[in-house]
């Protein structure tokens, strides 16, 4: 009964998704203001009834009813019930309908939080959202049904959650990535919205701007935590494998980063108009594209869900009303007089735009790189897997670029500024760390790295010109409210931002370049040294858990003598599957990880053993986190709340203006 | 209007129909190492009798040899439309692989038995001569006992018609038997 009622709840949301997506947007053009006023309801009416779907289908999950297919295929009696929970998006459509859940609560969060915004506006900000809704509740309903059931040969126990996605990681990891994927599809909203209205103004720009920092902000953090799940769940201490699901998620991000940007132009100077707009589209197309990529089995990958071309053909039709709709909506709409250029090629504008051709550049890049094997295998030209190395090479050298301009960007001026005033603002930050990156690469490792040097140069560059900013900030200026409250919080937030990217790209050179490892054969009581450590395997055990059995190994870790670690890799074998998981051992800190991972075993007491050193591989996820922490308080700052309540005046007005035109 | 507004379009356009070229093709259609050669030696135990059996023993030919296992969520989908395959006089031989005898035994108590004779590849040895890419995976043995085809993932009626008819043109249609 149970799951039946979960599928009519999705039917209900899918009937209301599409009154959502038709009635206030025929409104708006009709300046029928029931219609319009409808658009907060049914939005709200939507989340309710998916959200009551997504609790029902939990139910079953939690219940281990495994009459229904996705619960059978997905978990298990013996399964620990914290999985059970994440194991309801651990699957394809599990995780379809998690993406409408997260869709419905952005949708609620803007008809709740924008009442400010003149109607028309909003009306047809929450349509288009509806419209989305619309295309993935039948994709939901049509293609991959959660709620099936197996009712004439209903399976005994289930098949288990895939032993890779049974860790802690795995019940963030996804719903915060979701938060970024889906939170896209705010700003879009607002593209499309404007677009409608043709007017493209800073206003756009101002109400947009938030919510795609917030976006961007879940987004960065959802990168982060799958970065660091492959680092320890996935056995071999890799962080980053440019594999094409990991590629599906960054190509928004790195889109997204060039929205952040080009919003801020926008919103302040009401230029890069139409170029915000396009990104603005770009960036939830490549949301939807990656969920093309990831459910459509186009693409190989270790993450990719079962696939099936029926659904492929689905979504790559969705794709081609949705973004061929907005494209084409965008050639017809977009301002068609150029902003007037007024301002200077010294000037912030300029160093935005670098950054935004920069993060364009990158996210074709990595683009092209994810498509190129689908393109050679369309001509029948073979089959092919780009690797790390082709997007190494073009990928690293571009932040390297964007990286000198990132300390400029925040001390510029709009408009006109001059390179006079920029070097006696940067030259002692620069001849400081000029120094710095000599000395500190040479101290650190003990031999001078050319590459560790460079980017100890660009990252402390970074920060240090952030740092002179805050300072600058701190003390210049008239006396009176504390010093501390002249930092807005978009300020702040950007600082960390930027100095969590500069921590990132000094982390991930740190770890390339001074990793050491060694694969090797141990036996109880053998010891291994790698670099300063001594790594003693102490004896094997057997150690039964929820739902799998572990050969555990216990390896005593010392250094200069002393003992610094008890180290305990497991390898284990799930009982339901069978299939056999590496559970690797860190030791980590701050400066450095070590790492012991078991591979097979060889005889009777001896395993294959990896053991690796992995120097500031901890800097990734910090600076991570600084990103991604650093785009949600932007949206703290009082401008917007302000700015919203003195709208709010103005709103009635507006629309009083434009109803009367529309009539 | 300008026509450069509209180049984003256009490149979607071709984007989008590169993805459509995509869907046709299969990923996962590695060629099977042996297409066209005969099915590789082996002399492995049967599951339900005692002995071991060789190649010779996948006979009557044209004939399918699945590959499945109690651990596999998709042989449980399949296992039906094998059932009706056997029905109809299409000779199956299964390759029981990576698996608990035990659990195989009980699998094929419970839910039926399709297979003319089921070898136990236990180690995975077979499987990997023959290139397994995973469970379940289909292939076709000609008269002579060479490999003709092979499917990777869930075979059912749609797939059947497609790509196996030409071998069991007898058996292949609904009721030829009955």
């Amino acid at each position: 009964m149970i799951p039946e009622l979960g599928h009519v709840s999705l039917i209900i949301a899918f009937v209301l998704a599409l009154g959502l997506g038709a009635v206030p947007l025929w409104g708006s053009f009709r300046a029928n203001v029931a219609a319009m006023n409808l658009a907060p309801t049914l939005a709200v009416g939507v989340s309710v009834f998916v959200a009551i779907a997504f609790a029902l289908l939990t139910i079953s999950f939690l219940s281990d009813d495994f009459s229904v297919a996705v619960v059978a295929a997905n978990s298990n009696s013996l399964l620990p019930p914290i999985f059970k929970f994440s194991a309801v998006w651990g699957n394809h459509e599990g995780s379809l309908l998690l993406w409408v859940l997260i869709l419905s609560g952005w949708m609620t969060a803007v008809a709740c939080l924008s009442s400010a915004l003149p109607l028309t506006m909003i009306s047809r900000v929450l349509s288009v959202m509806g419209l989305i809704a619309v295309g993935f509740l039948a994709f939901s309903l049509l293609t991959s049904n959660p709620f099936e059931r197996l009712l004439l040969n209903t399976p005994l126990d289930g098949n288990d959650l895939n032993p890779l996605l049974q860790d802690p990681g795995l019940i963030i990891h996804p719903p915060l990535l979701y938060m970024g994927y889906v939170g896209l599809s705010v700003p879009f909203a607002f593209a499309i919205a404007a677009l409608l209205s043709g007017r493209l103004d800073a206003s756009w720009a101002r109400w947009s701007r938030p919510w795609t920092n917030v976006a961007w902000g879940f987004l960065s953090l959802g990168i982060m935590l799958g970065s660091w799940w492959a680092y320890y769940e996935l056995g071999w201490g890799g962080w980053w494998f440019w594999d094409p699901v990991e590629n599906a998620s960054f190509m928004p991000w790195l889109m997204g980063t060039a929205l952040v940007h080009s919003l801020a132009v926008t919103e302040k100077r009401g230029v890069f108009r139409s170029w915000t707009v396009l990104l603005a589209i770009f960036a939830f197309s490549l949301s939807l594209l990656g969920t093309f990529l990831v459910r459509s089995g186009v693409l190989t990958s270790v993450h990719a869900f079962a696939a099936d071309p029926e659904r492929g053909l689905f979504i790559l039709i969705f794709l081609a009303i949705v973004v061929g709709g907005s494209l084409l909506l965008y050639a017809l709409r977009a301002p068609s007089v150029a902003s007037r250029v007024n301002y200077g090629l010294v000037s912030r504008e300029a160093l935005l735009m670098v950054n935004n051709l920069v993060f364009a550049v990158a996210t074709i890049v990595v683009l092209l790189g994810t498509l190129f094997p689908l393109v050679m295998d369309a001509f029948s030209l073979g089959k092919y897997s780009v690797g790390p190395p082709y997007f190494n090479a073009v990928f690293v050298p571009l932040m390297a670029l964007v990286m000198p301009f990132m300390t400029v960007g925040p001390i510029s001026r709009w408009r006109e500024d001059s390179t006079r005033r920029w070097m006696h603002e940067l030259l002692v930050p620069a001849a400081v760390i000029s120094v710095l990156a000599v000395l500190l690469s040479w101290f650190g490792s003990g031999a001078f790295n050319l590459w560790v040097a460079l980017a100890i140069l660009l990252a402390g560059w970074v920060v240090l010109g952030v740092a002179r900013d805050v300072w600058r900030r701190l003390t210049q200026g008239a006396q009176g409210a504390p010093r501390w409250r002249r930092l807005s919080a978009s300020f702040i937030g950007m600082t960390l931002a930027h100095v969590g990217f500069a921590a990132v790209v000094l982390g991930a050179v740190v770890v390339s370049q001074h990793t050491e490892e060694r694969d090797l054969r141990m036996a109880v009581d053998e010891v291994a040294e790698l670099g300063e450590y001594r790594f003693a395997l102490k004896r094997l055990s057997q150690a039964p858990g929820p739902n799998y059995v572990a050969d555990q190994a216990v390896f005593e870790v010392s250094h200069s003598g002393r003992v610094i670690a008890t180290l305990i890799p497991e390898k284990r074998r799930y009982l339901a599957s069978g299939q056999v998981m590496t559970e690797a051992a860190i030791e980590a800190s701050l400066w450095r990880d070590l790492y012991v991972a078991l591979g097979e075993p060889i005889g009777a007491d001896a395993w294959a053993v990896r053991l690796q050193y992995k120097p500031m591989v901890r800097w990734l996820w910090l600076g991570g986190l600084l990103i991604g922490f650093g785009a949600l308080i932007t949206a703290l700052d009082r401008r917007y709340r302000a700015q919203l309540s003195r709208s709010a005046a103005v709103t009635a007005a507006v629309d009083k203006q434009v109803l009367g035109l529309a009539r | 209007m300008p026509v450069k507004r509209f180049l984003p379009l256009g490149i979607f356009a071709l984007l989008a129909l590169l993805l459509f070229r995509g869907l046709s093709i299969d990923p996962t259609a590695l060629p099977a190492a042996r297409l066209g050669q005969p099915f590789p030696e082996f002399s492995l135990p049967v599951l339900q009798t005692e002995g071991t059996v060789g190649a010779t023993a996948l006979d009557p030919r044209p004939a399918l040899v699945n590959v499945w296992a109690t651990w596999c969520y998709s042989c449980r989908v399949e296992h039906p439309y094998l059932l009706e395959l056997a029905r109809r006089g299409v000779p199956i031989f299964g390759l029981n692989y990576k698996d608990d005898n035990d659990k195989a035994r009980e699998w094929l108590a419970q839910l039926g038995n399709p297979y003319r004779l089921n070898v136990v590849d236990a180690a995975g040895t077979l499987g990997l001569d023959l290139g397994v890419y995973g469970a379940p995976e289909t292939y076709v043995l000609d008269e002579r006992g060479d490999i003709v085809h092979r499917h990777v993932g869930v075979l059912d009626q749609a797939v059947f018609e497609r790509d196996f008819m030409r071998w069991f043109p007898r058996q292949g249609s609904q009721g030829a038997s009955d």
